[in-house]
């Protein structure tokens, strides 16, 4: 599964290759993989809803592999945009620094790092598990930065934006609904 | 918040892949792997459209005679290979997409087309373009354009400057400012049925920097007439300023006593405004200005103060603070 969540970074390369990410493919690349990490994460949001809602087990299984692609592919828009900016720390850290847009962006990155490094069921049990899923709820904080990220990177009409901001709300909605009863 | 719940059993998918491969594990295996290929892949080509196919090299007979010394304004430059200045455009009266230009611009009628010069002249006057065109020899002018996005590219233009044609109306001393809209058809400009912006676009420059030499109206691209989505059939060029300003498909210029709105200053007052003097040194809120990306290369480079046109046109903004006049 991991594998496959890797295919669209294949076609990303033959792509640049062929020369069919147009004119500026920097920005095209940077947007592809912007629009991936968010709606992989997104996906691994709706894991557990869908497994309660539906009583299947699989969307459990596959969650961490969507959380760990979507780390990936954010990783991935960020070293882009380093390379687009030449590497110059100065540059970037003033852009983190004050302006809006790249800082959510770059705190929903930095949100994701600890989450990445603990996905393995080794690190659960060192940590124990509500330590754990205590950190991991930082989730709902990048998902909801990196949706404002989208927000605000875009120009003109809202509607990926908007699309994902109301998923990730309908998301936090099924969990908040759900939560004091604890069916399962 | 203790423990997991009773029947839901911590997951451990490491323990799963260490078993043996058994048939059943591996066409689940290749199931996953072909579903998540094929949903993320094919999620992302719907959600980002290719670029369409760029379009064919315009029919229409060359403007002016071939190569020629460089002229005072021009920069020596490498030029913007022409398929891409042509399919990776901002036109959003064909849509938001940078390749729905090039797609759509097919359906504009460049002819007949007329044009209303009125407001504060003692000649207004409503010309035909053919007769327009007659009126000038079009000149070449290779000029730097630098988009707000952070992008640039370098233009072969064909055009005249708009103070010929202005100075044809005869400003009166009130006039002040001059005002340009675009032509408002929905029937052919399918980014015009919804409202993403104030249709007709509207653009607006003070009467001195419309009469600067480097502001062209041009008809032409690369010696050719203009492709549609490159803002034909006359388009404003200021080439000190961000893309934007450069007011595409004009239909009417309005000389007037007070500021114009502009249609981008409309959208949005705290990122665009009147002047959009390309200024490395003034930020937008969402991105910094100090470089560009020059299409067709690889790497950003410094912006230049004014586009690189500081020397013609620097003059005209002494006194003013240009981060408040953005």
């Amino acid at each position: 599964m991991v594998v496959g969540g890797l295919v669209p970074l294949v076609g990303l390369l033959l792509d640049a290759r062929t020369g069919a990410l147009g004119a500026n493919p920097v920005q095209r690349a940077l947007l592809q993989t912007g629009l991936l990490a968010l709606a992989l994460l997104l996906l691994s949001l709706a894991c557990t809803p869908l497994r309660t809602l539906s009583g299947w087990t699989w969307p459990a299984r596959v969650r961490r592999a969507l959380g760990l692609l979507a780390f990936a592919y954010a990783a991935l828009h960020f070293l882009i945009y380093l390379f687009d900016h030449g590497l110059t720390p100065g540059v970037v850290l003033e852009d983190v620094l004050e302006r809006p847009f790249i800082t959510v962006g770059f705190v929903a990155l930095v949100l994701l790092i600890p989450l990445a490094v603990t996905s393995t069921p080794r690190m659960v049990r060192r940590l124990g598990f509500v330590r754990w899923q205590r950190l991991h709820r930082a989730v709902y904080a990048a998902a909801a930065l990196g949706a404002l990220h989208y927000w605000w990177g875009v120009k003109k009409d809202h509607t990926g934006p908007l699309v994902a901001a109301l998923a990730l709300a309908a998301l936090l909605v099924a969990r908040w609904v759900r939560a004091p009863r604890r069916r399962s | 918040m203790t423990n997991p719940p009773p029947g839901r059993p911590f997951e451990d998918p490491d323990e799963q892949e260490r078993r043996a491969v058994t048939r059943r594990a591996f066409l689940r295996g290749a199931a996953l792997f072909t579903g998540t290929a094929a949903a993320l892949g094919g999620g992302l080509e719907l959600l980002t459209r290719r670029p369409g196919a760029a379009p064919a090299p315009s029919a229409a007979p060359p403007l002016v005679a071939a190569p020629r010394a460089l002229g005072p304004y021009d920069t020596a430059e490498p030029l913007t290979p022409y398929a891409q200045a042509t399919t990776y455009n901002n036109y959003y009266e064909f849509g938001l997409g940078k390749a729905d230009p090039a797609r759509l611009a097919g359906g504009l009628r460049t002819q007949p087309w007329t044009v209303l010069i009125d407001g504060e002249v003692r000649a207004p006057l409503q010309v035909d373009l053919d007769r327009l065109r007659s009126w000038f020899t079009p000149e070449d002018r290779i000029y730097r354009m630098r988009c707000v996005e952070g992008w640039s590219m370098v233009m072969p233009w064909q055009g005249f400057p708009l103070a010929a044609l202005l100075r044809r109306a005869e400003p009166t001393g009130h006039a002040r400012y001059v005002q340009f809209t675009a032509l408002h058809d929905p029937q052919q400009f399918p980014g015009q049925r919804g409202d993403v912006l104030a249709w007709p676009y509207v653009e607006g420059l003070r009467l001195d920097e419309a009469l600067h030499p480097l502001t062209l109206l041009a008809v032409g691209l690369n010696g050719r007439a203009l492709p549609n989505q490159n803002g034909a059939p006359l388009r404003l060029v200021v080439p000190w300023k961000y893309g934007f300003k450069s007011i595409k498909a004009v239909v009417r210029i309005t000389l007037t006593r007070t500021q114009p709105p502009t249609t981008w200053s409309l959208a949005a007052p705290q990122e665009y405004g009147f002047y959009a003097n390309v200024n490395p040194a003034v930020p937008h809120p969402r991105w910094s200005q100090a470089t560009e990306q020059r299409i067709g290369e690889w790497g950003r480079q410094p912006t230049l103060p004014f586009n690189g046109y500081a020397r013609e046109v620097a003059d005209l903004y002494r006194g003013m603070d240009l981060r408040v006049f953005f």
